[in-house]
């Protein structure tokens, strides 16, 4: 589902042919009126539409003919922004339908307490509620969200998240949520309902979507008053002219005041239709492109916040490094042989499933071509991690070989007489203070060396950092390491800043600090304990692998669970703003042209002189009124697919992003009406339209 | 343009630019409580006038107590003007014994003296006792001056505060703008003023024998007072002889320093700084054009200093230089160039060591046309209002750069302290749309542009540009209306169109030709300048108290830095447009037709 959502193309047949129709309805004055720019188009539609039908039977001095033209152009350019809209939101509609399509009602074994074995009524999943516990068994469809509280099972939630491959959803943890509507592959799972119908994850992912619960942003609203600030002085400007050119007419005694048409075509013109038209898809658009990202956003307002961002708080693990630290070399002790240091080490760590174990193996195998022996064939004793001892190994008989952090292991060899050596010490310093992990591997009370564990820092994330530091982007790396290790990862990955040894509290006060310094933060979290943070920082993803708390915390969910996301969520909020400021721009650097084709031509026959100021040299009056208003509308139209996939965004300061788009769309939006209308204006000519 | 003039214009800046930013510093310190000298001398005194007055200079206010401390204030002096004006007959120091004046142009005159535009629907040696002049007029000159300084320092309160709900007290910035500011360089301009021969006494008019007797041409009045025509239609005169001619006198120096000084204008004589009185050197008028826009570029620089970064000031300052000298070259050039058909006619018109040239309709002959222009658009780029020359005499591009200047909502400048805020409210839309386009929630000096600064500063872009349409609308379809227009054509239309773009920006200059001294004109102007002036004060404050209640949001390299040339070419930018779009069908009726039908 989610890669036909990726593909979906800017204008695909389907919703093109949803959005006509819509524009249609959307005429309907009580939803045009929250669109005040569009609505006073809409109203001097229905003016010179009335005109119109008045010049049939009481001819004037202005054809019939004419209104017609400036007519059927307002409609259109009313028409025009309203499939601007609807498109939007068609895109918005047909991805809607797809997740519906995943809610079935289903028939949910609701359990009488939370057991496997408790007795079960079967009830049908629009009646869960929350707090009620229910059994979902392989192949069953989980009938709500909630949290698992007993079991393991795989999951697949390619429903939710596009993602095919399996999930493993167990009680305890932070893998303990599941979302309704996502099949359970294997097992079983006994799960609490954390959500009321009406209100699960689906639920508001719909709504999200299809726009209904759409509220307008901050930015949004001051945009508005702005846009509605200029239609009124834009308004007067022209309404005023009737009594200016009656005055005029009588002072210059000759010629005949402004036409109603001309006032209405005039208007249409000057106030800003461009930006007005296209504002609210541009607002669809720009949650449309957080869901096509696979994030959901929990309102508009987040993913604009997203564009403010200066500080990015970045879990190291995952996101700045691999997720797993990796051997990269053995240090032996003074006098004792490497190969023997190796083939202890690789001992120790047969047992060792995690990552770390498995590359201590690799490594061994790699540089000393050790193989890869059978365990059970040596008769060994294994000695799993505990964290009582906080060391593994194997016991062969006589050979005891340990393995552990070097405070342990040193313990371990000073309680059997041995001692610890300097240049072992010396070496273990060296490998944390270069931001590795060392591990000291130990047989009996001798101490055979070092083990470096590296941090492997993913590739191409420096340079990411680099561009965030040039849009004024400050990032944090979050890690439970030691200050020392911290700074060395830091130093290679290049983040401006770190916080070691992180706590759930040291998180939440360092948020706190950067807020009160009047910045904006925006994290990543998958953890219960992450909350906290999450409910503080201004932008706050959640993982969707994370824990429910988690995702009730955050404002927006990344189905992926990609954490590096965040810096693409940015992007998407900054586009979202510099698509509305640019349109604006452009819409109100569009006018001067407009009144050089228009004032003329009005005053045309009161002061013939200002027919000087018909610098684009239009052939008639009419054709020139005609020309600007149709130019008005067909600048909606172009501009579409731009408001749909938003301005490019390139990460750079701010002073150079201004003074591109200055010149793209400040000058771009001078020069190209005038352009535009003049070619209208030929072909109108030519085809003795006017 | 000559090269003495360019010299002279030259000179000009050099010096302006080399006093505000002193001047700018040191108003700084006025307000920011630190100590600047004259505190030590004058310190007694402001702590008498806190005491005398009950006033607590600790007290801070809200923005609603500011604007409601500020609007009292505003209508108590309303009535003390207006009182003073209909009862001066009765009054002392009234030694030509002038009557009390008509209620509405009482109501006008009050009304044009509080906002600070200092419109004159009168003459002044022919209507105001002294008294008013000094009691009345000059008083409003000062407090009116000091209410828009008032005003925009609470706005700057509003940027440097963080997260409070006061901008400061009314009456401490009212009494510290008056007695450490305006004060002090009005008494030193008067005393130079004096000594260039402006006049400063309570003498009578005197009547002097004209060395030569003129025999003219006196329209002939029937018992109204109106002029009787004769059959042919044609006004009936009679010949008549003059052998003296009347003086008029005053206290004008002490009147005419603050009147240039705080962007009032109201002259002290009809013709304003045209008159020789008021205005008799070539060295007065360099000090009173001075003094037209020391003041609001100065505070340029006072602002820069207490928002702590003094680029910003600068910047602003720079706007307003980007915009106001194309206008004065246009001006210059345009008067310079006098009239083409004068040329067909066979008259030179070009400058020369024995006359100037251009066009000298309306000018005085010791300031020529550089110093007349410059006055012309200083004067209306600032919202003063004096006037030198004649600007209906003015080629119709002559007249329209200073038609233009006032039409872009006296921010060029502006008034004293309501021009850089009015300008700061064009800053804040110039960054809430260059902000987005950078992809930032807009910020500016570190608070967060949002919906009501939005809202208010549309406001105080709106009302002004409200207030010149609908009333321009107005009186060109009125019969009372039309009947004031002296010309026909289109410099009719343009003089309506000053006269409401005057009164509504608060300038006060007139184009002259209107006559203005009618019922409706006093009314409609009164309420242009009343609703153009508080539409625009109160939205500022608002502005302030909601700016002091946001927390700092730190600058960081993705914030729009707002002190760089780009940011001054965008702002200045958005000015021209807004007024261009809003003006020009106006303009295009008015001055461009009827230079179009000059140059046919």
């Amino acid at each position: 589902m989610t890669q036909k959502k990726k593909q979906l193309a800017l204008f695909e047949a389907r919703i093109i042919r949803r959005a006509l129709i819509d524009s249609l309805v959307k005429l309907n004055p009580k939803d045009q009126v929250r669109n005040p720019v569009m609505f006073v188009v809409e109203v001097g539609s229905i003016l010179t539409t009335l005109l119109f039908v008045h010049a049939l039977f009481v001819p004037g001095t202005e054809s019939a003919g004419f209104i017609l033209g400036i007519s059927l152009w307002l409609w259109a350019t009313v028409l025009f922004a309203n499939f601007a809209e609807s498109v939007a939101e068609g895109r918005g509609k047909a991805q809607a339908d797809a997740l519906r399509g995943s809610r079935k009602d289903i028939q949910a074994k609701r359990l009488s307490c939370p057991e496997r074995d408790a007795p079960i009524t079967t009830v049908a999943s629009p009646h869960l509620k929350k707090g009620d516990h229910v059994l979902v068994e392989a192949g069953d469809i989980i009938p709500g969200d909630g949290e698992v509280v007993v079991g393991v099972a795989s999951v697949n939630e390619s429903a939710i998240t596009g993602e095919s491959a399996p999930v493993i959803r167990e009680s305890g943890g932070d893998r303990s949520a599941v979302t309704g509507g996502t099949q359970v592959l294997s097992d079983w799972l006994v799960v609490r309902i954390t959500a009321n119908p009406g209100e699960t994850f689906l639920d508001r992912m719909i709504s999200m979507v299809e726009g209904a619960k759409r509220q307008k942003t901050p930015n949004e609203i001051a945009l508005d008053i702005l846009l509605a600030g200029l239609t009124i002085i834009f308004l007067l400007a022209t309404v005023t002219l009737l009594p200016f050119s009656l005055f005029s007419v009588k002072a210059a005694g000759q010629g005949s005041p402004v036409s109603i048409t001309v006032l209405v075509s005039l208007l249409v013109c000057l106030i800003p239709t461009t930006i007005g038209g296209l504002l609210s898809a541009i607002g669809i658009a720009g949650m449309d492109r957080m869901i096509q990202a696979n994030v959901i956003a929990m309102s508009g307002r987040a993913v604009e916040a997203a564009g403010d961002v200066d500080v990015l708080l970045l879990d190291k693990t995952g996101t700045i490094t691999l997720g797993n630290r990796q051997a990269t070399a053995f240090i032996p002790a003074q006098g004792v042989d490497a190969k023997a240091l190796a083939d202890a080490a690789q001992l120790s760590s047969l047992s060792d499933e995690t990552p770390e174990g498995r590359s201590i193996v690799i490594l061994a195998k790699e540089k000393y071509g050790f193989r890869e022996r059978d365990i059970h064939a040596l008769n060994a004793t294994l000695i799993p991690f505990s964290a009582h001892t906080r060391m593994s190994g194997v016991n062969l008989g006589e050979r005891e070989v340990r393995k552990g952090a070097a405070d342990a292991v040193e313990e371990y060899v000073k309680r059997l007489g041995g001692a610890f050596p300097s240049d072992v010490r010396a070496a273990v310093d060296e490998i944390a203070r270069e931001g590795g992990t060392p591990l000291v591997v130990a047989e009996s009370k001798k101490v055979l060396g070092t083990i470096r564990l590296n941090d492997i820092v993913k590739g191409g994330i420096r340079e990411r950092f680099a561009e965030l530091r040039r849009m004024g982007i400050k990032t944090i790396m979050i890690t439970g390491d030691n200050p020392l290790t911290a700074a060395a990862i830091a130093a290679e990955a290049g983040v401006d800043d770190f916080l070691a040894q992180a706590t759930p509290e040291a998180k939440l006060k360092l948020i706190r600090e950067h807020q009160a310094g009047g910045r904006l933060v925006a994290m990543t979290g998958d953890g219960t304990n992450d909350a906290p943070a999450l409910a503080q920082a201004d932008v706050a993803v959640a993982m969707n692998t994370g824990t429910q708390a988690a995702k009730e915390a955050g404002n927006m969910v990344d189905l992926d669970s990609n954490p590096t996301k965040l810096i693409e969520v940015v992007e998407i909020g900054k586009q979202l703003l510099m698509t509305r400021g640019t349109l604006t721009t452009f819409s109100i650097a569009n006018d001067v042209a407009k009144y050089f084709a228009i004032l003329p031509a009005a005053f045309l026959t009161i002061y013939p002189q200002l027919g000087a100021l018909n610098i684009m040299g239009l052939s008639t009056p009419q054709s020139a009124i005609l020309s600007a208003v149709i130019f008005n509308a067909l600048i909606i139209i172009a501009l579409i697919p731009l408001a749909l996939r938003g301005v490019a965004y390139r990460p750079m300061g701010a002073g150079v992003v201004l003074r591109n788009n200055l010149l793209v769309y400040g000058l771009g939006g001078l020069i190209v009406p005038f352009v535009g209308i003049k070619v209208i204006d030929m072909i109108i000519t030519s085809l003795n339209l006017a | 343009m000559t090269t003495y003039g360019v010299i002279q214009i030259g000179i000009y800046f050099l010096v302006l630019l080399a006093l505000v930013k002193p001047l700018g510093n040191y108003m700084a310190r006025v307000y920011q409580g630190e100590s600047f000298g004259l505190d030590l001398i004058l310190g007694p005194v402001e702590r008498l006038i806190y005491r005398v007055l009950g006033i607590r200079p600790e007290d801070e206010m809200s923005w609603k107590t500011y604007t409601g401390s500020a609007i009292v204030f505003k209508v108590a002096c309303f009535f003390l003007l207006f009182l003073i004006l209909r009862l001066q007959g009765i009054l002392p120091l009234n030694p030509q014994g002038v009557p009390g004046v008509s209620p509405d142009l009482a109501f006008n005159t009050a009304v044009s003296f509080i906002t600070n535009t200092n419109w004159q629907a009168y003459g002044g040696e022919s209507t105001m006792s002294y008294l008013t002049q000094m009691a009345g007029l000059t008083v409003q000159n000062f407090v009116s001056a000091a209410q828009g300084m008032a005003i925009l320092v609470a706005l700057i309160r509003g940027f440097t505060r963080r997260t409070t709900a006061t901008i400061g007290n009314y009456w401490a910035d009212m009494t510290r703008s008056i007695l450490y500011i305006l004060l002090p360089l009005s008494l030193f301009l008067a005393v130079a003023l004096v000594s260039q021969g402006v006049v400063q006494n309570f003498s009578p008019y005197k009547n002097v024998p004209l060395t030569q007797t003129i025999s003219y041409d006196n329209p002939k009045l029937d018992a109204d007072g109106k002029p009787v025509t004769g059959v042919d239609g044609k006004a009936v005169t009679e010949p008549a002889k003059a052998s003296e001619q009347t003086l008029p006198l005053g206290p004008a120096a002490s009147q005419i320093a603050i009147k240039q000084l705080g962007t009032n204008g109201g002259g002290f004589f009809n013709v304003n700084s045209a008159h020789p009185f008021e205005n008799p050197t070539p060295f007065s008028n360099f000090l009173e054009m001075l003094a037209i826009l020391l003041l609001p570029a100065a505070l340029c620089y006072t602002f820069g200093n207490m928002v702590g970064d003094r680029r910003q000031g600068r910047a602003l300052l720079a706007v307003m230089l980007i915009i106001f000298i194309p206008f004065l070259i246009l001006s210059y050039i345009s008067e310079q160039t006098g009239n083409p058909h004068l040329a067909t006619a066979g008259v030179d018109q070009a400058a020369s060591a024995l006359q100037p040239g251009g066009n000298m309709e309306g000018k005085e002959m010791r300031f020529g046309i550089a110093n007349s222009a410059l006055w012309a658009t200083a004067t209306t780029a600032a919202s003063n209002g004096s006037v030198n020359a004649m600007h209906d005499s003015f080629s119709p591009l002559g007249g329209l750069a200073p038609m233009v200047l006032i039409q872009l909502g006296e921010i060029v400048f502006g008034g004293v302290g309501s021009g850089l805020y009015g300008m700061l409210a064009f800053g804040m839309v110039a960054v809430f749309i260059s902000g987005l386009m950078v992809g930032r929630t807009p910020e500016y000096l570190g608070k967060k542009i949002e919906a009501f600064e939005m809202k208010m500063a549309a406001i105080v872009i709106l009302i002004p540009a409200v207030c010149v349409l609908l009333g321009t609308a107005v009186a060109s379809v009125t019969t009372a209306g039309v009947a004031g227009v002296s010309n026909p054509g289109p410099h009719g239309f343009s003089q309506i169109l000053y006269a409401l773009s005057s009164a509504s920006n608060n300038n006060g200059s007139a184009f002259g030709g209107l006559s203005a001294n009618t019922p409706f004109y006093n009314t409609l102007l009164g309420l242009a300048m009343l609703f153009g002036r508080f539409w625009v004060m109160v939205p500022i404050i608002a502005i302030a108290g909601s700016l002091a209640s946001k927390k700092y949001v730190t600058p960081s390299a993705g914030t729009l830095p707002t002190h760089t040339p780009l940011f001054v070419m965008f702002l200045a930018g958005i000015i021209i447009v807004v007024g261009a779009l809003t003006f020009l069908p106006g303009l295009a009726l008015g001055p461009i037709a009827e230079h179009l039908t000059l140059y046919k």
